[in-house]
């Protein structure tokens, strides 16, 4: 294998390792769960991006054969990550949070999370601000 | 014709890559099922997603995949050393009220996809009538500039891709 290529390869897994290895240290050391809710972002951008990237190169230089894997496991990541994140927050809103304690939307209705979309009939929903 | 045959190129064309990406190997036979799929799917889909949005100027949107993959990784570092250098106490969490300009789902949702993919700032809940987005910031001491930059970075841009 050419060195530099080696050199690359392994520069990019110690890069991912080590954000990694802080967005774990972050879960430990942060207090809330929103502020550990920001550690794992992390993980899953740079940390496994390095990943992908070195699996990338080595695929390409090393294997000859490009692969198409790791581009689809980015787009993946992206697609879910957001997602899992925005569930947590909303879940941990709900039952932690009271609306006074956060800004105001600047607008007619309250967060979505308190207060029911405009127009839709919810009478029959359960609404997630009284049962607290 | 054509439009009804294909509904949805773009997704047409997306599925036909995923599914060579999926297979891994550019034959022949895996293109011909990976167009049937992307003919197949969007057809069955389409009542589902009536008002699709029409994005325009690939341009911008290449422009605003670099820029959030540039911001991915500068707000890494910032994060990264926060969690390892601040103490607790110093670290300022706040909540951002984001308010939106644009209107379309699918704008919103790439947005809000954005901000929580950059580290430091995770969306949390929309307005009930979707026009404010509330983002936690992990550390920051002006929340207002925290909003414009988001607001000059990324809504603009997105407001131009999706109009």
């Amino acid at each position: 294998m050419d060195l530099w290529i080696e050199i690359l390869v392994a520069a990019f897994l110690v890069i991912s390792g080590v954000f990694g290895l802080v967005g774990s240290f972050g879960l430990i050391k942060l207090r809330g769960t929103m502020q550990r809710l920001h550690a794992p972002t992390k993980a899953t951008t740079l940390g496994v991006g390095g990943v992908l990237i070195a699996s990338m190169i080595y695929f390409t230089f090393v294997r000859g054969g490009v692969s198409f894997h790791e581009l689809l496991i980015t787009l993946f990541l992206f697609l879910t990550a957001p997602i899992t994140a925005n569930f947590i927050a909303k879940s941990y809103l709900a039952k932690h949070v009271t609306p006074d304690t956060l800004p105001e939307t600047k607008g007619e209705y309250g967060w979505a999370v308190y207060d029911d979309p405009p127009g839709g009939d919810t009478s029959q929903e359960p609404h997630l601000g009284k049962d607290r | 014709m054509v439009k009804r045959l294909i509904p949805h190129p773009l997704v047409s064309l997306m599925l036909l890559l995923v599914w060579i990406g999926l297979v891994n190997k550019i034959t022949l036979g895996n293109v011909i099922l990976g167009g049937i799929l992307g003919l197949v799917i969007p057809a069955i889909t389409a009542p589902y997603w009536p008002d699709r949005p029409k994005l325009g100027k690939p341009l911008v949107i290449i422009e605003y995949v670099l820029i959030v993959l540039w911001d991915i990784i500068v707000a890494n570092v910032q994060v990264a050393l926060i969690i390892l250098f601040k103490p607790n106490d110093a670290i300022r969490s706040k909540w951002v009220t984001v308010p939106l300009e644009l209107t379309s789902p699918e704008a919103i949702t790439v947005l809000a996809g954005t901000i929580t993919l950059t580290p430091g700032t995770v969306s949390s809940s929309l307005a009930a009538d979707g026009s404010a987005l509330l983002v936690h910031c992990f550390h920051t001491e002006d929340e207002i500039a925290v909003r414009d930059t988001i607001k000059s970075r990324y809504e603009s841009r997105l407001k131009r891709i999706f109009q």
